[in-house]
């Protein structure tokens, strides 16, 4: 491939950059969300957006989740391309019964009759000491809810083409957003090619074992996989892109080459994504396993506020060297 | 004092792995009684004392490997007191004629895999477990490297590359690695390869056939199972053992061991059943006083030797015991089978399938079961004459059903 000309920019810009491509190029498309117009977002991701779009496509919605959600879904159901921001994950509860009960059954209640293109994204995730209200990772409950589909993009890559993408989709697509993400640098091929959403991608090749993660977890499995290297481990990563649906082919291609797992999920252990997949692993891949699949997750406590106890709670580099070492001996 | 050796579990036995004591010292122990558990080329086998006592020391250690005729323990008998006998020192191995080469040196491999896991199977990863089966590799056998003792992929692959490769041409280059480290089905086949290799050169065979009518025995065990569960019913392989055992009564020449240069009969009749195993092999353990049992018992009985056979949990007694040897192909279809003498044995009774032929039948033609019965039998032990009154016995006890109840 040919040095295509890159800039460097952050996972927050490259998120913009997608909005506003995606603003640009379709009238149908707004976005709607607290504080997203005159504040310029809560973590500043539209910032510039009002000036150049106007009150009418980048719009400030009062603090209801539900409202301001169930008024993007009933935007969608009437030809609108709506891209609703929600500004944590643990907020989205209250806009769940609009998500799961209207989002995501529509097309089915009405026999295919009608489709809900709406895109829903949310700041995810824990590590900046903003204590239990704000810092949980629960896209694995969303990742269990047919008719969603459910992506966390964590590169500058993903962060600027999966909204492009998911505002193709003619259904509700949920787009997480790790806020550990957010100050990430990098080079980002100016001439963006789309992405697709459907595809996990192996972000380092590896033999021995296959580290599955997604997210705000990516860069730490990246760090550990250095790490590793440097001990002489050679630890494959896959970063899954979609939490649902869940590419298997590239999961158990990788588990099959490298016989071990370690699935590294910010979420809670029991009854988690990691669960999903490791239940899959087994599933498919049983005989070709040399070693039981292992998980790095959140600890099963409220994220804590203190600084120590947040980062002895979330899971970290060296827990994964750790679990990735447990295995590979 | 009494000491517990090595047993001896077939004609073709030299050593045995030790897997594990299934006995601690100060315990009593009756006759019959499971003391520990040895692998072989048969699988892993249960061993029994024939002298009860109590247990006063432990000497063989999982993942020995030792001679038959080692020592594995001692035992203190009616009247001595088991510390003593513990105390004393542990007498020389004393090696089974034929197999006396010195206790193998301790294993240089870790063999964490089978400390690890009491119950006797290995820790094995499931990619670890299917390569092994692909290779014919015993996991038992295979040393791990990793401190938990869990046996990996490449556990198996280095201890497939450490078995001895077949016919390799230069002996004195490197010691022979363990046979412990050898696939067990190649080991197996070996086995079985050096006993029948064996059997055609020493032994004199003589080969009788014969077709019998069991119309009327297929008839009779179709009424009786009628009555009982699926679980309760018998097979016509059962009525065969019983026959075979009737018959053997009869003519005693036929059961028993050639041995020190002439036919020694033996005193009860313990067919052993040839039992194919998955993965390849055979093993044909002893279905004990065959003779003596009700055709129930004796059908639970071979339910019970069948699966043991196949999860290889045979009991020594059940390997070193036959008196005689009966297969049956008829399953797969096969008419008749003439079958190889198992040294030390003289005899070996052959089945086919029932099938349902034209038959002669006081002058009339008529559809009938038929079965093909064979002997093969040892000229040194026994002459056509007598191995035609077996077939003949064999044949009046079909017409007779009832009297195989």
């Amino acid at each position: 491939m040919s040095q295509a000309p890159a800039l460097r920019t952050t996972y927050r810009d490259a998120l913009r950059m997608g909005l506003r491509e995606a603003l640009l190029a379709d009238p149908r498309v707004f976005l709607m969300g607290e504080d997203v117009g005159r504040y310029g977002g809560t973590y500043a991701v539209s910032k510039g957006l009002l000036a150049e779009f106007g009150e009418a496509r980048i719009r400030d919605a009062p603090l209801s989740e539900s409202g301001f959600t169930g008024a993007g879904i009933g935007a969608a159901l009437n030809g609108m391309r709506p891209i609703v921001e929600i500004m944590t994950v643990n907020f989205s509860l209250l806009a769940l019964d609009q998500i799961l009960n209207n989002a995501a059954t529509l097309r089915h209640m009405s026999g295919g009759q009608l489709s809900v293109p709406v895109v829903i994204r949310m700041t995810t995730g824990g590590g900046r000491q903003l204590a239990a209200q704000h810092s949980h990772s629960l896209e694995g409950w969303y990742a269990h809810i047919p008719g969603l589909r459910v992506v966390a993009p964590a590169t500058l890559e993903d962060a600027r083409g999966m909204l492009p993408a998911a505002l193709r989709d003619p259904d509700p697509v949920l787009i997480f957003e790790h806020a550990l993400l957010l100050g990430v640098e990098g080079e980002l091929a100016v001439e963006a090619a789309p992405v697709d959403l459907d595809r996990a991608a192996v972000r380092r090749p590896g033999s021995q074992v296959s580290v599955i993660t997604y997210g705000g977890s990516l860069p730490k499995a990246m760090a550990a996989a250095a790490v590793l290297e440097a001990q002489g481990v050679s630890a494959e990563v896959i970063d899954l892109r979609s939490l649902r649906p869940l590419d298997d082919a590239t999961v158990m291609a990788s588990v099959r080459k490298t016989r071990r797992a370690v699935v590294v999920d910010e979420g809670w252990r029991s009854g988690s994504l990691s669960a999903e997949i490791m239940a899959r692993i087994v599933e498919q891949a049983f005989y070709d396993l040399d070693a039981p699949p292992a998980r790095v997750c959140s600890a099963e406590v409220p994220v804590p506020y203190a600084k120590h106890l947040e980062e002895a709670a979330l899971p970290q580099v060296e827990g994964i060297v750790a679990a990735v070492r447990a295995l590979v001996s | 004092m009494h000491v517990f050796v090595m047993p001896s579990l077939g004609a073709d036995m030299e050593a045995g792995t030790f897997v594990e004591w299934l006995v601690k010292p100060g315990q009593a122990v009756a006759k019959g009684e499971v003391l520990c558990v040895v692998e072989t080329d048969k699988g892993a086998v249960e061993v029994e004392t024939w002298t009860p006592g109590t247990v006063a020391k432990l000497v063989a250690e999982p993942g020995q490997r030792l001679p038959v005729g080692a020592v594995m323990a001692l035992l203190a008998t009616e009247g001595e007191a088991w510390e003593a006998v513990a105390a004393s020192p542990v007498p020389a191995a004393a090696p089974a004629e034929g197999a006396a080469q010195p206790p193998a040196a301790p294993a240089a491999q870790p063999l964490e895999a089978l400390a690890g896991a009491p119950g006797g199977r290995p820790r094995a990863s499931p990619a670890a477990r299917r390569r092994a089966q692909e290779l014919g590799l015993d996991l038992a056998a295979v040393p791990s490297a990793s401190v938990d003792g869990v046996i990996s992929l490449a556990d198996v692959e280095r201890a497939a590359t450490a078995a001895p490769a077949p016919a390799a041409p230069s002996a004195a280059a490197a010691p022979a690695p363990p046979a412990i480290a050898a696939p067990r089905a190649q080991a197996m086949r070996e086995a079985i390869g050096v006993a029948m290799a064996r059997s055609k050169r020493e032994i004199p065979h003589y080969y009788l056939g014969t077709q019998l009518d069991v119309e009327a025995a297929s008839l009779w065990l179709e009424r009786r199972n009628a009555g009982v569960p699926v679980t309760g019913r018998v097979l016509f392989a059962a009525l065969e053992i019983k026959a075979v055992a009737l018959a053997l009564r009869e003519v005693p020449e036929l059961n028993g061991f050639f041995a020190d240069g002439r036919f020694q009969p033996a005193a009860a009749v313990h067919p052993g059943i040839a039992v194919s195993l998955r993965g390849g092999g055979l093993v044909a353990p002893a279905l004990h006083h065959a003779d003596t049992l009700p055709l129930t018992e004796l059908m639970e009985r071979l339910k019970d030797l069948l699966r043991r056979a196949r999860s290889r949990e045979l009991r020594a007694s059940e390997l070193a015991d036959p008196t005689v040897t009966i297969t049956n192909l008829g399953e797969l279809g096969v008419d008749s089978v003439y079958g190889v003498i198992q040294p030390p044995q003289v005899a070996l009774v052959g089945f086919g399938r029932v099938a349902v032929r034209p038959w002669v039948r006081d002058g009339a033609l008529v559809p009938a079961r038929v079965l093909h019965a064979s002997l093969s039998a040892d000229h040194r032990a026994s002459d056509g004459m007598r191995g035609a009154r077996f077939l003949a016995a064999l044949e009046r006890l079909f017409q007779q059903p009832e009297s195989l109840a």
